[in-house]
C-alpha cells in the first residue's frame, strides 16, 4: 500500500479522491457546507506553499500574509477592470504576488535566521500599513476593495450587456459560488499538490533540504544557495498569491487585514501543527485550524448552557464560565493554547504524532526510519 | 526649527518605551538565548496592573441620601470611592496618583509573572531551536492577550496622569527658544523615567558582581556555567528583571496610550525591529536604536515630510530596519555570530 | 618539476594583533600528497580556510590551476575543483547518508545553480549508483538509509570524505581526517587515502598523527607561528633540526 502510494499516479489519484469527496466524508463532522470547504482548500494551498519555503529551506518568513493580500487585491482588480471570469484573476493574483515575492525575497534573503524573519515581517507590515493609508486609491483602505456597479469590466461589457446588480464570479458561465466554487478550488489544490510533490521529490527539493540542514556546507559543496532559496521564496509567494486570489474568487472582496502579521502567524501555526517539511502535514494543519475556528467561534453562552445541561446547577455555571473563555470571541485563546501544546509536546506536528502511532502499532523494526523522502521513494528496486 | 525640536521631543517618550522593551528583550536573548515573543505581553500586563490598581482604588461606596430626591422620586445616590471615604483628602490624592503608585504594585506582580513564566515554560526551551522558542512564546502571547481581553474587554481603558503633571510644560520658554514649544508634562516624566530605569539596569549590570556574572553569561554562558556558578538561577532573575522593566514601561505608558489587549503585540513587533536594528545581543544597541527609531518615527509624521512622501510615517521604522540590516548585517552594535546559523 | 596545482603566494593574514599567517609560500604539485604539520595554533587551518575562500588573505594570492582565487566565493572555488573535509565534520545531519552524498554529486554535475524543480529524484539512477559506490568505498554502505546525525564521529568523517570524493575534485583538502578515530578506523582511512592517491588525486592534508603523515605524504611543509619553517620530502623533514626545535621548543 505504502509503496503503491509512493508512485506518482497513485498518489495523485488517492489525493484527488480524498479532496473531491470531502463533501461526503466531512458530512458527519458537520463541515460539509461550501463556505467552509472552500476555506479548507484555499488555506491548504497557502500552508502548502509556505511549507515549500519554511519546511524545505528552514527560512521562517513572518510576512507571508502580504502575498495573500496582494493576490486578493490583484484578483479583485481583475474582476473590476476586465472580467468576472476567474482564470485571469488567478493569473494576475499569482503574477503580482510572484513579482512582489521576487523583490522582497531578493532583499530579505541576503540575511538568514531571525534577521530574515524580521525583514519579511517588516516588508509585510509596510504593505499592510500602506494599504491602509496612502494606497487607499488602490486598496480602498479600511472598507476594503469591493465590486461596484461603476466598474468598467471592459471584457465582459464588450461581450454582453451587463445585468442588473453586482455580477458574481464565474468560470465560462459556471458560477463560482457554493459547491461549484469548492470544486474549482479543489481542482486548483490538486494541481498545487502535484507541483508541491514534484518539488519535494526532485533534486531541487533535496538541494533545499541541504540548505536547511547545513547551509555553509552547501557553499563549500559548490552550490550558490541564494538563487535556490529565492526560487523557493517566489514559488511559495505565488502559492500564497494563488490562495489570496481564490479567496477573492469565492468572495470578491479584499481587505488589508488579510496582510496583517497575525495572518502570517496563522499560516506558520498551520504548518507547524500539521508537520513542518512534510508533504500533506501543512494541509492537515490548515484543515484542523479552520475546522475548529468554525466550531469554536460559533459557540455562545446559550449553546454552552445546553451543552453542559447534564451537570448540576453550580458545576454547570463553572463549566460554562471556564469554557466560555475558549469559544466564540475567545477562539483565539484556544488557538494560542493549541499552539503552545503542539510546540511543547509534539514539535513534529500531527504527522509526527501519526508516525509515532504507526511505529508503535506497526513495524517494530530496529532501524530508525529516515525522515527524508528519498528513502520513501526508493522501494527495493 | 521649533517644529523640528518639538518632533524631537515627541519622539523621546515613544523612543523610551521602545528602548525599555527592547532592553528586556535583549537581556533575555543575550543571557538565556531565548527569542521571547511574549515580551510585548509583559508590557501590556504592566499597563493592566495600573488599570487594575486604579479600578481597585475606585470601588465606590454608595450612600443613599433620602433628603434629596431625583426627578424619578428615588433617593439620590452619593458615590464616593472607598478610599476617599476612609482616608479623606489623602485618599483623593492616592487616587490621583494611582498610575505612579501602581509601580509599587507592578514590581512584585511582574517579578512573579516573569519568574513563573521562566520556570514554567521558557526554561524548557533553552536547548530548542530558535524557531520553537518563537512559536511557543508567540502562542503564550496570544493566550495572555486573550485572557486580558476576556476580563477587561476589547476597548482601550484611559488612565489619567496625576493632576500636577496633567498640563504642558513650556519648554521653549525655558530654553529661550520660543513660546510655541509646549510639551505634555507626563511625556517628559516618561522620558525621565525610562532614562532612570535604563540607567538602573546598566548600573546593576556594571557595578554589581551579580551583574558581572550576567554580562559574562551574555558573552559565554558555557564557560560561566563551568566556573561553578549557578547560571540557571541567575537566568530566572534576569528574566524577572526583564519582565519588571517591560511592566514598568507599560505602567507609566498608560496615560499616554490608553491600554488595550493588543498593545503588547503592536509594541512587540516594533521592539523586535528595534532589537534587530540595534544588533541582537547588544544592550546599548537596543537603547540607542529605541530612541533613534522613536525620534525618526516622530519626524516622519511631520506634515512637511508626509506631503513629500505620503505614508512615510507608517513605514519609516520598517524602512530604516531594512536599510540598516542590508548595510550593517548585524545591526548598529551587534556582535559577530549571534543568531546567524 | 611537475605541474603546480595549488600555489599559495606570499599570503599574510592577521586577526587583530595576531599574525596567523605571514609570508606563507606553498607549492602543491599535481598528483602529490602534501602534508602540512605544525604545533597547535600554527595557522594550519587558517591556511586551508584561505584556500577555500572562507577567509580572504590580507595580502598575497592563492592560485589554483592558473586561476587566482581571491575574488571567488566558496561555491565558485568548489566548482573549480577544490573540495574540503573540515576539522569538525560538516555534513547534513538530518538527511540520510545517501542524500548526503547525492547532494554534492548534483553540484558536481549541474553546477552551482540549476533550476529543474520538477525533474524526479527517482530517475537519477546514475547518481544514486555513484553515491552507493562511494559510500561502499568509505565503508558506510550498510548505513545508507540512516540519518547522518546518528553516526559516530569517525563515521561522520568518512561520510564527509565520501561527499568530497563523489565530486572527483582536482584538489582535496583534508583537515585532520583521522582525528578522534580509533586505530582500526585510522588504518582504514589511511588505506582509503592511499587508494585515492593511486588514482592521481592531488591532496593537501593537515595531520597530527605522524604515522599517517609519513605513510601518505610525498612532501611535508612545517608551519610554526604562521610561517613555513621547512618544506621537503619526509626524509628531509625528519632530519631537519629547525623542525625538531619547533616541536620540542614549543612544548617546553
Amino acid at each position: 500500500m505504502k509503496q503503491m502510494l509512493s508512485r506518482e499516479p497513485f498518489a495523485l489519484l488517492a489525493f484527488s479522491l480524498v479532496i473531491l469527496t470531502m463533501p461526503i466524508w466531512l458530512a458527519p463532522l458537520g463541515a460539509n457546507y461550501p463556505d467552509l470547504l472552500q476555506k479548507f482548500t484555499i488555506y491548504a494551498i497557502f500552508a502548502m506553499g509556505f511549507n515549500i519555503l519554511f519546511g524545505l529551506t528552514g527560512y521562517l518568513s513572518f510576512g507571508h500574509a502580504a502575498f495573500l493580500g496582494i493576490g486578493s487585491y490583484a484578483a479583485v482588480w481583475s474582476f473590476k477592470l476586465f472580467t468576472m471570469n476567474v482564470l485571469p484573476a488567478l493569473f494576475f493574483g499569482v503574477a503580482f504576488s510572484g513579482l512582489f515575492a521576487l523583490l522582497i525575497g531578493f532583499i530579505s534573503l541576503r540575511r538568514s535566521g531571525i534577521y530574515f524573519s524580521i525583514l519579511t515581517l517588516a516588508f509585510a507590515q509596510m504593505c499592510y500599513n500602506l494599504a491602509y493609508s496612502v494606497l487607499t486609491p488602490i486598496t480602498n483602505g479600511e472598507t476594503g476593495l469591493q465590486l461596484t456597479l461603476q466598474d468598467p469590466r471592459i471584457i465582459d461589457r464588450a461581450l454582453a450587456e451587463p445585468g442588473k446588480g453586482l455580477p458574481s464570479t464565474e468560470l465560462f458561465g459556471l458560477s463560482m459560488s457554493g459547491y461549484s466554487g469548492f470544486y474549482f478550488c479543489a481542482v486548483v489544490l490538486i494541481v498545487c499538490f502535484f507541483i508541491s510533490r514534484r518539488i519535494f521529490y526532485s533534486p531541487f527539493g533535496l538541494t533545499l533540504r541541504g540548505i536547511k540542514s547545513n547551509q555553509s556546507r552547501m557553499n563549500y559543496t559548490g552550490f550558490n544557495t541564494r538563487p535556490y532559496t529565492l526560487t523557493a521564496f517566489v514559488i511559495s509567494g505565488m502559492f500564497a498569491g494563488l490562495a489570496g486570489s481564490l479567496l477573492a474568487v469565492t468572495d470578491p472582496l479584499a481587505g488589508a487585514e488579510r496582510m496583517q502579521w497575525t495572518a502570517s502567524g496563522e499560516v506558520v501555526l498551520m504548518t507547524i501543527l500539521g508537520g513542518v517539511g512534510t508533504l500533506i502535514g501543512p494541509m492537515l494543519g490548515a484543515w484542523i485550524i479552520k475546522y475548529f475556528e468554525n466550531i469554536f467561534s460559533a459557540f455562545n453562552p446559550e449553546t454552552l448552557q445546553s451543552f453542559f445541561s447534564f451537570l448540576p446547577e453550580g458545576l454547570r455555571t463553572v463549566a460554562v464560565d471556564v469554557s466560555s473563555l475558549f469559544v466564540g470571541e475567545g477562539w483565539h485563546l484556544t488557538l494560542g493554547v493549541l499552539f503552545m501544546l503542539i510546540v511543547i509536546f509534539l514539535p513534529g506536528g500531527v504527522m509526527e504524532g501519526w508516525r509515532r502511532i504507526t511505529r508503535r502499532f506497526g513495524g517494530g523494526s530496529g532501524t530508525k526510519p529516515a525522515s527524508s523522502p528519498n528513502a520513501a521513494v526508493q522501494p527495493a528496486e | 526649527m521649533d517644529a523640528i525640536f518639538l518632533q524631537f521631543l515627541n519622539g523621546l517618550d515613544k523612543g523610551g518605551a521602545y528602548a525599555l522593551i527592547a532592553l528586556g528583550l535583549t537581556l533575555v536573548f543575550g543571557t538565556l538565548g531565548v527569542v521571547n515573543f511574549a515580551h510585548g505581553a509583559l508590557f501590556m500586563l504592566g499597563a493592566f496592573c495600573a488599570v487594575t490598581f486604579n479600578k481597585f482604588l475606585s470601588y465606590e461606596l454608595v450612600v443613599l441620601d433620602e433628603t434629596k430626591k431625583t426627578a424619578w422620586g428615588t433617593a439620590v445616590e452619593i458615590r464616593t470611592p472607598y478610599i476617599e471615604a476612609w482616608f479623606g483628602d489623602f485618599g483623593t490624592q492616592i487616587l490621583n496618583y494611582s498610575v505612579p503608585i501602581s509601580i509599587l504594585v507592578a514590581i512584585p506582580v511582574m517579578l512573579l509573572i516573569g519568574v513563573s513564566m521562566e520556570r514554567g515554560l521558557i526554561k524548557h526551551f533553552y536547548k530548542r531551536p530558535h524557531a520553537d522558542q518563537i512559536l511557543v512564546t508567540f502562542g503564550l502571547a496570544i493566550v495572555i492577550q486573550e485572557v486580558i481581553k476576556h476580563y477587561f474587554g476589547a476597548n482601550p481603558i484611559p488612565q489619567s496622569a496625576p493632576d500636577i503633571v496633567s498640563g504642558s510644560a513650556n519648554i521653549g520658554a525655558w530654553l529661550g527658544l520660543s513660546d510655541n514649544i509646549v510639551y505634555p508634562w507626563w511625556r517628559l516624566v516618561y522620558f525621565g523615567f525610562s532614562a532612570l530605569i535604563i540607567g538602573a539596569v546598566f548600573a546593576f549590570l556594571q557595578f554589581t558582581t551579580y551583574g558581572m556574572v550576567v554580562r559574562a553569561g551574555m558573552r559565554d554562558s558555557e564557560t560561566v556555567g563551568m566556573l561553578g556558578i549557578n547560571i540557571e538561577r541567575r537566568f530566572t532573575v534576569v528574566f524577572g528583571i526583564a519582565a519588571v522593566v517591560a511592566g514598568l514601561a507599560g505602567v507609566m505608558y498608560t496615560p499616554i496610550l490608553p491600554p488595550d489587549f493588543h498593545m503588547g503585540m503592536d509594541f512587540l513587533v516594533l521592539s523586535f525591529v528595534v532589537v534587530v536594528v540595534g544588533g541582537m545581543g547588544s544592550l546599548s544597541g537596543a537603547v540607542l536604536a529605541g530612541f533613534l527609531l522613536g525620534i525618526l518615527q516622530s519626524f516622519a509624521s511631520m506634515n512637511e515630510i508626509t506631503s513629500i512622501f505620503p505614508g512615510i510615517d507608517q513605514i519609516i521604522i520598517y524602512l530604516v530596519a531594512v536599510v540598516i540590516l542590508l548595510t550593517m548585517p548585524r545591526g548598529l552594535m551587534g556582535r559577530e555570530g549571534v543568531m546567524e546559523e | 618539476m611537475a605541474n603546480s596545482v595549488l600555489h599559495v603566494a606570499d599570503v599574510h593574514k592577521s586577526f587583530g594583533g595576531l599574525q596567523a599567517l605571514s609570508d606563507v609560500d606553498l607549492n602543491v604539485e599535481e598528483g602529490t600528497t602534501h602534508a602540512i604539520i605544525g604545533p597547535n595554533g600554527a595557522g594550519k587551518s587558517t591556511l586551508l580556510n584561505v584556500c577555500v575562500g572562507r577567509i580572504k588573505p590580507d595580502s598575497g594570492h592563492v592560485v589554483f590551476n592558473g586561476e587566482v582565487l581571491d575574488a571567488h566565493t566558496p561555491d565558485e572555488i568548489n566548482q573549480l575543483g577544490v573540495s574540503r573535509v573540515f576539522q569538525t565534520p560538516e555534513i547534513f545531519p538530518d538527511l540520510t547518508l545517501l542524500d548526503n552524498v547525492m547532494i554534492p554529486a548534483f553540484a558536481h554535475r549541474d553546477g552551482s545553480f540549476s533550476l529543474r524543480p520538477f525533474s524526479k529524484l527517482r530517475h537519477e539512477t546514475t547518481i544514486r549508483q555513484e553515491a552507493e559506490q562511494v559510500l561502499s568505498d568509505v565503508g558506510l554502505e550498510a548505513l545508507q538509509t540512516r540519518e547522518a546525525a546518528s553516526l559516530s564521529r569517525g563515521d561522520k568523517r568518512r561520510l564527509e570524505l565520501a561527499m568530497c570524493l563523489i565530486q572527483r575534485p582536482k584538489l582535496l583538502l583534508l583537515d585532520e581526517p583521522t582525528a578522534g578515530m580509533a586505530r582500526h578506523d585510522t588504518n582504514r582511512t589511511v588505506d582509503l587515502l592511499k587508494t585515492i592517491k593511486a588514482r592521481g588525486m592531488t591532496k593537501v592534508i593537515i595531520e597530527h598523527d605522524m604515522h599517517v603523515v609519513f605513510s601518505l605524504a610525498d612532501k611535508i611543509s612545517v608551519l610554526a607561528q604562521g610561517r613555513i619553517i621547512a618544506s621537503g620530502t619526509p626524509d628531509e623533514i625528519k632530519g631537519n633540526p629547525k623542525v625538531q626545535e619547533a616541536y620540542l621548543g614549543g612544548a617546553q
